[in-house]
Formats: C-alpha cells, sequence, structure tokens
C-alpha cells in the first residue's frame, strides 16, 4: 500500500518537473544562504575560541602594571618568591603576525601549543631554540622561522617559548602579563606589598574579541535568516500550489481506501525526503558561498574589531548539521498549513481544484489583521527599541507585518484602477491581475523584502560612506605620519622635524579602563589640527581649551554611550578626576577612547614615549623631507606613511566591511527574482482556463502573451513603489538603533535617490526576465489546448 | 445476502436549514446480481451509494456487507473496505493524472494487495486499452479514461461494485460499450453490482430496478 501510494504521489512531481525544481531550488537557495553565514560565524567564533586558549583570554586573572606598560622580568621573579602561582607572558607583532611567548612549565594546561602534527619537539620547544607553533596559513608569514603546524592554533598567532619571543620581539626581560593560575597558596604576600605598579584583572568569562564581535555575527545572522526567509517563500509557494494541484488526487487515494492518516504521514514524508535532499544541495552551496565571503569576512573582522579570522574554512559538523536542519524545519514550517488543509479536507466535496482567490479571500481579513498588528508593532518599537534585541524586533515586525500588508495593498490599488479603466481590455486586465494577485503574491512579498532590504541596506553603507569619508578628511588631518623604532629615533625625529615642519603632534596613547569599559587614552598636543577638524556630538563651552589645559577630557561617542557619560560626568584616569568637557564622533573604532592634554598625560603615565608621530607640512615637500630624514636620522622611509595612504586603507577596511552584506543583498534579490519566475512559470500552466475565454472572445494569443508580460512588470512596479518607503524605514532603524546597540555610534541617514531609481529599473528588469518566458509560452499554447477548455473532455 | 440495506437516514445542513435526503431506505442485493438506483436529482442516489461504498456515514440505520455491518466501522475500516471489499466508479472517472494508464488500472489491486498481474493484462485486452497502457489520462479519451477507471475498479476483484452514472460524462455508442463491457467482467466475478443512473435504458439492462423519490423508495 505504501509503495503504491509513494508511488502516486512521487509521480506528480515526476509529471511537473518544473515545480519539483522549484522546491528543491529555493530550499536549497534559502538553505545555502542560511548556512553560508553560519560557516563564516562557525569559523569566526572556531578562531577567537582558539585565540582566547592560546592567551587563556576571560579564563583566568591576570597581573598587568596599571599604566598599561609592560613590566620588568624581575617583578615576576619577585611574585614567585612571595608565593604567588603566576605564569608570564609576552606578546606582539612580528610581519604581521602575533607571536606568544608563554612559559610552558608555570602556563596552566590548555595555553599554548597543542597536539603538533609533524616534528614537534617538546625539548627543542624548552631549549629555546626557536621553535613556534602556528597554522599553516601563519607558517607561511614566518618563512625564516622554525615553525611547526598545529592545526588548532589560533589563526595569525604563532605560540613559542616565552625567551624566544622576547628576542624575537625585542621585550628582552620585559613581561606584558602575568596569568594568575588557580588555587593561589594562602598566606602569600600582599600584591601592593611585592608589586604595587600592578593590577589584578579578573577573568571575564568570555574574551573581549567574542563579545565585541557578537554584535557583527548577530548582523550576519539576521540577513542569513532574512535570505533565508524569502527562500522559504519560494518553497511555500511551490508546496502550496502542488498541494492544490493534487486535491482531486488525494481524494481518490482516500475514496479508493487509503487512510487519511497515511495519506497525510506519506505526504510529509514524501517532502522531508526533498528537504534532505535540497539540504544537502544547499549545504554543499553555502560552503562555496561561505568560502567566497570569509576572506572579506575575515578582513572586516580584523579591521573593525582587530579579531584575527582564519582566511580558510574547515568543515564543521555545526553549521552543516544546522543548514540540514533548518532545510527540514523550514519546509516543515512551510507544509504545515498545506498538510493541515489536507487533513481537515472532507473526502466528498467538489473534487476539483479549489480556486486560490477564493482561498486568498477567507485568509485576507487574518492576514490584514496580522499585518495591522505587526506594523503597531513596529510603530511603538521605532520610538522605544532599545538594543540589539529590540531593534531586530523592529526590523523583523516592519518587515514580516508590511510582507503580509502587500498583498491587501496591491489588491486596493488594482481594484480602484478596475473601476476608471474604459476600454474592455482595459477592465479584463485588471480583473485578470487581481484574480492572479493570490498565486503571485509570494513572490511579490519576497521582492518587496529583498528590495527594501536592499534599499535599507545600500542607504546605511552609502550614508556610513559618507559620513567616514569626512571623519578620514578630519581625523587624518597631517600630511605624513612616522613610526619610530625607540626612543633615541622619536629624540631624532622631533629634532629634524621641528624646523621644517608646521607642528610636530605626538601620538601617545596608554591602555586603561573607565567604567568599566576597554578604552584608549590620548595625549593631544595643543594645534588648530584638532581645534579646527574634530566634530563633537556634545560639548561644553571651549572644550579644546579646558582639555589642553588639563582640567577636562574628551570621549568618542562609543564610550558615552555604553557607559552612559555625558558632557559635565566625571571619569577618572589614574586616581584623578576629569570632568567630560566634549564627545566625539569616532566611526570604525570598537573600543572607548579618552584624549587628554599632552602635559597631563606625561604627568599621568610618565613610562610613554610617543612613537608615533603627526606631522603637519607643506605635502609638496614630504618626498625631499623623508629623503632628508633618511639621511640624517636613519629613519627608513618606509616607517612613514603618508596622509593618502592612510586613507586609502581605511577606505578599503571599510569597503571590504559591507562587502559581506552588499553580496548577501545581491544574493538575497537574485533569490527573490527567482520566485517570480518560478510563480508566473507555475501559474502559467494553470492560466489556459482563464485565458481561453478571452482569446474565444476575440484577443489574440500574442495580444495575451503581451499582457501577461506588462501584468508582471506593472506588479514589480507597485512592489517598488511600496518597498522604497519600507526600505528607507528599514533604513532608519539600521542606523539609529540596530547601528548604535552593534557598534556604539550613531549616523546620520542620507537619501540616494538615483541608487533607489536604479534598483528599481533592475527590479522591473528583473520582472520582465523573469516574465518573459511563461508569457512566451502562453502566446505560444495551442488552439487545440484552448479549445480543450470548452470541451467535456477535457 | 451480499448488501442489506436496512432504514437509512441521512440529514445534511444547507444554508436553509437541515434537509434530509435519504429517509428510510431499504434494499438487498445478491452477488452476482445487478441493481440499478433510479430517481431524479436530489433524490438521494448517489448519498445512498456512497454510505453503501463507505465514503459517508448515515445518521440512522444499518448497512450490512455480508455479516459486516459497516456503519459500525471507524475511519480506517471504511477504508479498508473501499480498498478491497467494494469498489466504485465514479461519473468523473478520478483517475490519476500523474499515473500512467497501466499504474492506474493496478493501483487499487496493489492497495489492497491483491495485485494480479494477469488479471490485470485480461482487463486491459478486454477494454481494449492495451495500446494505450503506457499513455497518461489526458492522452485518451473520456470513453477510454472510463475504461480506466472500470478496470481499475474490477483489478482487486471487489464483492461489490459500485457505479455514480458510470456512462453520465460518455455519448450513446461509446456508453452502451463501456456497460456491456462492465456487465461482462462483473458477471464473471461473481461480484454484486448497484448502478446509480437517469438513464431508463442502462437501468433496463439490470436484472433489478429500484426508484428513489425525495430520500425514499417508491
Amino acid at each position: 500500500m505504501t509503495r503504491a501510494t509513494l508511488q502516486a504521489l512521487l509521480s506528480h512531481w515526476w509529471r511537473n518537473p518544473l515545480q519539483l525544481f522549484t522546491l528543491l531550488a529555493g530550499l536549497a537557495l534559502a538553505t545555502a544562504l542560511w548556512s553560508g553565514v553560519q560557516a563564516v560565524n562557525a569559523e569566526a567564533r572556531a578562531s577567537y575560541d582558539a585565540a582566547a586558549a592560546t592567551l587563556g583570554e576571560g579564563q583566568y586573572d591576570r597581573l598587568v602594571r596599571r599604566d598599561g606598560q609592560p613590566m620588568p622580568q624581575e617583578t615576576y621573579v619577585a611574585l614567585r618568591r612571595a608565593g604567588w602561582l603566576v605564569s608570564p607572558v609576552v606578546q606582539g607583532r612580528l610581519d604581521g603576525v602575533r607571536v606568544v611567548g608563554v612559559e610552558p612549565l608555570t602556563a596552566p594546561g590548555g595555553i599554548g601549543p597543542v597536539d603538533p602534527v609533524q616534528g614537534g619537539d617538546i625539548t627543542e620547544f624548552l631549549s629555546g631554540e626557536g621553535q613556534l607553533f602556528a597554522n599553516a596559513e601563519t607558517a607561511l608569514a614566518l618563512p625564516d622561522l622554525n615553525v611547526i603546524l598545529t592545526p588548532e592554533a589560533a589563526p595569525g598567532t604563532a605560540v613559542t617559548d616565552i625567551g624566544v619571543a622576547q628576542r624575537l620581539l625585542g621585550k628582552l626581560g620585559q613581561i606584558d602579563s602575568l596569568i594568575v593560575l588557580p588555587g593561589q597558596p594562602k598566606g602569600r604576600a600582599d600584591l601592593a606589598a611585592v608589586a604595587p605598579d600592578l593590577t589584578l584583572q579578573p577573568a571575564q568569562g568570555g574574551s573581549d574579541i567574542g563579545r565585541l564581535t557578537d554584535s557583527f555575527h548577530l548582523n550576519l545572522t539576521a540577513f542569513g535568516l532574512l535570505s533565508f526567509a524569502v527562500g522559504i517563500f519560494i518553497v511555500n509557494g511551490a508546496i502550496g500550489l502542488a498541494f492544490e494541484q493534487r486535491r482531486p488526487v488525494v481524494r481518490t487515494l482516500r475514496a479508493l481506501g487509503l487512510p487519511l492518516r497515511n495519506v497525510v504521514i506519506l505526504m510529509g514524508a514524501e517532502l522531508m525526503i526533498f528537504a534532505l535532499i535540497a539540504g544537502v544541495i544547499g549545504v554543499a552551496l553555502g560552503y562555496g558561498i561561505a568560502a567566497l565571503l570569509l576572506p572579506d569576512v575575515a578582513a572586516t573582522l580584523r579591521g573593525l574589531y582587530g579579531a584575527d579570522v582564519s582566511g580558510t574554512l574547515q568543515l564543521r559538523p555545526s553549521w552543516w548539521l544546522s543548514g540540514l536542519a533548518i532545510a527540514l524545519g523550514g519546509t516543515a514550517i512551510a507544509a504545515s498549513g498545506a498538510l493541515y488543509q489536507i487533513s481537515k479536507m472532507p473526502l466528498l466535496a467538489a473534487a476539483q481544484p479549489r480556486a486560490l482567490a477564493m482561498a486568498a479571500g477567507r485568509q485576507a481579513v487574518v492576514q490584514g489583521v496580522f499585518a495591522a498588528i505587526l506594523l503597531c508593532v513596529a510603530g511603538v518599537m521605532m520610538f522605544t527599541a532599545n538594543g540589539l534585541i529590540g531593534g531586530f524586533t523592529l526590523l523583523a515586525s516592519l518587515l514580516i507585518g508590511a510582507a503580509l500588508a502587500l498583498p491587501l495593498i496591491l489588491d486596493r490599488i488594482l481594484a480602484a484602477s478596475s473601476k476608471i479603466a474604459t476600454s474592455v481590455t482595459a477592465q479584463w486586465f485588471w480583473a485578470d491581475t487581481r484574480q492572479q494577485l493570490p498565486g503571485l503574491s509570494l513572490a511579490l512579498m519576497a521582492l518587496l523584502l529583498a528590495m527594501s532590504a536592499n534599499v535599507g541596506v545600500s542607504t546605511m553603507v552609502s550614508s556610513f560612506r559618507l559620513t567616514f569619508t569626512d571623519f578620514l578628511d578630519q581625523r587624518l588631518a597631517s600630511e605624513l605620519y612616522i613610526r619610530t623604532e625607540n626612543e633615541a629615533q622619536s629624540a631624532a625625529l622631533v629634532a629634524f622635524a621641528t624646523p621644517r615642519t608646521d607642528i610636530i603632534l605626538p601620538i601617545q596613547s596608554a591602555d586603561t579602563e573607565v567604567a568599566g569599559q576597554p578604552t584608549e587614552v590620548y595625549g593631544a598636543r595643543d594645534h588648530a589640527t584638532y581645534r579646527d577638524n574634530w566634530v563633537f556630538l556634545q560639548q561644553a563651552a571651549g572644550p579644546w581649551d579646558s582639555t589642553f589645559g588639563g582640567q577636562t577630557v574628551l570621549i568618542n561617542e562609543q564610550l558615552s554611550r555604553r557607559a552612559g557619560l555625558n558632557v559635565g560626568d566625571a571619569i577618572v584616569l589614574q586616581g584623578t578626576s576629569f570632568q567630560i568637557a566634549g564627545v566625539y564622533g569616532d566611526y570604525g573604532n570598537p573600543i572607548g577612547q579618552a584624549v587628554i592634554g599632552e602635559g597631563v598625560f606625561a604627568t599621568l603615565y610618565p613610562a610613554i614615549i610617543p612613537q608615533n608621530f603627526g606631522l603637519r607640512m607643506d605635502p609638496v615637500a614630504v618626498p625631499d623631507f623623508l629623503t632628508d630624514l633618511e639621511a640624517t636620522t636613519g629613519i627608513r622611509a618606509t616607517q612613514a606613511v603618508n596622509q593618502a595612504s592612510i586613507k586609502a586603507i581605511s577606505l578599503s577596511i571599510f569597503e571590504r566591511t559591507f562587502t559581506v552584506t552588499t553580496a548577501l543583498n545581491i544574493l538575497t534579490l537574485a533569490v527573490a527574482g527567482f520566485a517570480i519566475l518560478m510563480s508566473l512559470l507555475t501559474l502559467a500552466t494553470m492560466r489556459i482556463p482563464q485565458l481561453a475565454p478571452a482569446w474565444a472572445m476575440g484577443m489574440t494569443r500574442s495580444q495575451i502573451g503581451r499582457l501577461e508580460l506588462v501584468r508582471a512588470v506593472m506588479l514589480a512596479l507597485l512592489t517598488a513603489v511600496v518597498a522604497l518607503p519600507l526600505g528607507l524605514a528599514l533604513a532608519w532603524a539600521l542606523l539609529a538603533v540596530v547601528n548604535v546597540a552593534a557598534f556604539g555610534w550613531q549616523l546620520p541617514m542620507y537619501l540616494f535617490p538615483m541608487d533607489y531609481a536604479r534598483l528599481g529599473l533592475f527590479a522591473l528588469l528583473a520582472a520582465a526576465i523573469a516574465a518573459l518566458w511563461p508569457a512566451r509560452r502562453l502566446a505560444r499554447t495551442p488552439p487545440a489546448d484552448l479549445l480543450k477548455v470548452f470541451s467535456n473532455e477535457r | 445476502m451480499l448488501l442489506t440495506v436496512q432504514n437509512i437516514h441521512k440529514t445534511y445542513q444547507t444554508a436553509d436549514g437541515p434537509f434530509a435526503v435519504l429517509r428510510g431506505v431499504d434494499l438487498t442485493l445478491d452477488a452476482g446480481e445487478t441493481l440499478a438506483l433510479t430517481g431524479e436529482s436530489g433524490s438521494g442516489k448517489s448519498t445512498l451509494l456512497h454510505l453503501i461504498g463507505g465514503l459517508d456515514t448515515p445518521d440512522q440505520g444499518h448497512i450490512h456487507l455480508g455479516e459486516l455491518d459497516i456503519t459500525t466501522l471507524d475511519d480506517n475500516g471504511r477504508a479498508a473496505l473501499r480498498r478491497g471489499t467494494v469498489g466504485v466508479v465514479f461519473q468523473q472517472f478520478n483517475l490519476i493524472p500523474s499515473l500512467r494508464v497501466s499504474d492506474n488500472i493496478a493501483f487499487q489491486a496493489r492497495l489492497a494487495d491483491r495485485y494480479d498481474p494477469l488479471w490485470d493484462a485480461t482487463l486491459a485486452e478486454r477494454m481494449g486499452l492495451t495500446p494505450h497502457l503506457n499513455k497518461y489520462p489526458e492522452q485518451l479519451s473520456g470513453g477510454q479514461q472510463q475504461r480506466v477507471a472500470i478496470a481499475r475498479t474490477l483489478a482487486p476483484k471487489p464483492r461489490l461494485v459500485l457505479a455514480d452514472e458510470p456512462t453520465g460524462n460518455l455519448d450513446e455508442a461509446t456508453a452502451a460499450a463501456v456497460l456491456d463491457l462492465m456487465l461482462e467482467l462483473v458477471s464473471e466475478t461473481g461480484a454484486g453490482l448497484l448502478i446509480v443512473t437517469h438513464s431508463t435504458e442502462l437501468a433496463g439492462r439490470m436484472s433489478r430496478r429500484l426508484h428513489l423519490r425525495a430520500g425514499q423508495v417508491a
């Protein structure tokens, strides 16, 4: 019985391969986009975990110097002698690789190198003979060193013995931090007595990078979900249509003696088999998408958050299993309504296809109520949403509410159009379009989502681009930036440059914490470069005068928002309280920043000698200046970066930041175009009985075909008109709510009418291309097929 | 007795209130016997056929197939009855459009686990369907489709064959040919045949005739 029934059910798909293709392709695309994003997320998280494991980030308390500078090795020895169980760590960058030096004998388990796959020799490691552990990608950057390949190593990180690290990094006798091991002996000496300049940083139960990048991954996940939702619209449409067409068959099966339960179970099983097949295809496609996106994501995370992520992809069970699970779950959701209707279908009802329009009519009220509720929620959230969860709730209610409302809005527009139509053809066209609306509504909803996401994200990115470019012009005002290698070079540079430049601006900073937020404190020299260029979001009177005078501090927007600090509040740096005189925009910076006067900085952080300098000078004189500088002081031209290069690097990091979202945008729009094509193709097979009377009454087949094309373009146009305000609302929510929660800064919103017009044209073009084939098929329908409509033998 | 229908009542709810379709109908049918059920539209013929076929349940009364009271069966029991014991030929054919003619003929027998390839081949040949076995229903004429439906019904060799206007969609000559074949094959299997029809000519070819009027046997 089961075999015969399955054969009957599956035969529907073999006889309707286009429908089967739509179902499988829709589901595969949806799964691909979702699992692609998840693969990227999984890879990034694995990288953070590996990095955290390498350094024990978040797992152990640490001792660091209050001023953020390295401590002498003697401090470590003193603490060990005083009974402290601590293990030293040195870290720094060598040829772009993060080199971490640990002492294997005292480091806690799980930190440092693990399971080298080839050539590992712990004796060599311990003997300080220069052995490093890193993954293959990192090893390529260190061709002259003895690197042992370790797949588990954190990306961009090489671990070695502390002595080797000190030598490679030029930090002989220095230690950056001390890991405090669990189970410290009682009665050990007080920290303040042994090392008064050290402070204890408690374990935070998770890496800073992990927390910082959470919002980025949440954004990606939200995009993945949106793409998946668009794909599921296709699946839902395909399943709905297939079940609609199979209603008579289901009645026949039941009339011939198949129990209802068996019908439902077998139809469900049939779909799950398809879901599994499509899921496997989707996961494979997702792997391809992830492999394409990962280098850009890695660059984004490195540029925006300083997080190292492997640029190569591994097959992780967590994501391919989640890809299959979401394919099955998505199918179950998309099919549940149709299966429920089948289970409630009376055996003896008229065995003819129920008109889609009638079903839509019954659902319209429910859909309208849901749309109204969701749009009301979105309206309220626009004024109250706060944080990422609130932001995404706003986005979800706005998008879903608008998608549900779309068929009702289009129906009203079409009804109004049919009233003002004068010719018979126009009246038939509008009435016929209204009749097609239920069948096309899912595809149009998918188009609406894709277009509004495109408008929203492109508005956000373009607004960001404008603001960021202006911001770079303000912040990178110096014509030349030079990094010195040591104190002597700094002094030589200052001596050489002072008579040859307008001003030398030292760029000096110390890492600290303000109100629990990781913060960089900068000491700025009093100069018009700052006064003229920096833009404040909030300010007290004369913020620069009081700051350069040493009485106040300026903080960035991120620190202001995260710590709830505003102008007039006070913060404490090295025990000294400063009132906040201004909050400035600081786009692209992941952490808090505070600026104080150069003089007070030197008092609070006396150990810090500036090694970065901005030089204000005539840009034309830069090449000669660099030549003379090298000849006189030995500071090489490679230690200098001109303003244009820094801007180019910053802008390229920024552009790559949004490559991922742009790629997902294009993919989502492509999926929506595919949804329209498939809907039109499947509807075309059901159109003959509707078109035959019009043909019989004198319309030509080519006229009918042309009208089909016009109909698709017109519906896409109406959808685009609805998508524009929705996309702008989406952009506002992204800029004013999600961005603030995710990155800590708010951006002004600009409008880009030409971009929207171009997108609208693309959408119309996509709809026209999608409609071309079905319209051509209809225009070429043989008269015999049209005549069958009027025959009893059909 | 193959079929015994006792005091069957059936009422439908309509927009104008309850409508009693059947009001105390009794009938009997022996194995090998043929019975025509006639009556005007709305007299309850098709409803009675559906109740006997286990497609619907009566509000009152009993229907016995042999010793089995089918009004006591649940949904699964009635489904099992339709699979093997009773075969129904519908006016609209109700073939499965995505299956070839050969698979359509074999379908009900396979559901009932009574598939006999030889008997299927015999049915196809007697029905003149052999050249069309690889075609899909939409490629056949109405008469051919109805012959496929009859073959499908007879393939599991049911004890009782019910036919609802089996020639209603066919022209006169085709209808006569289809009916001849059906009577011949039913007679060979020894099943009982109950046909619902408007046609007096068709009814005249049955061994017995019962006329329904306003839900009662006239």
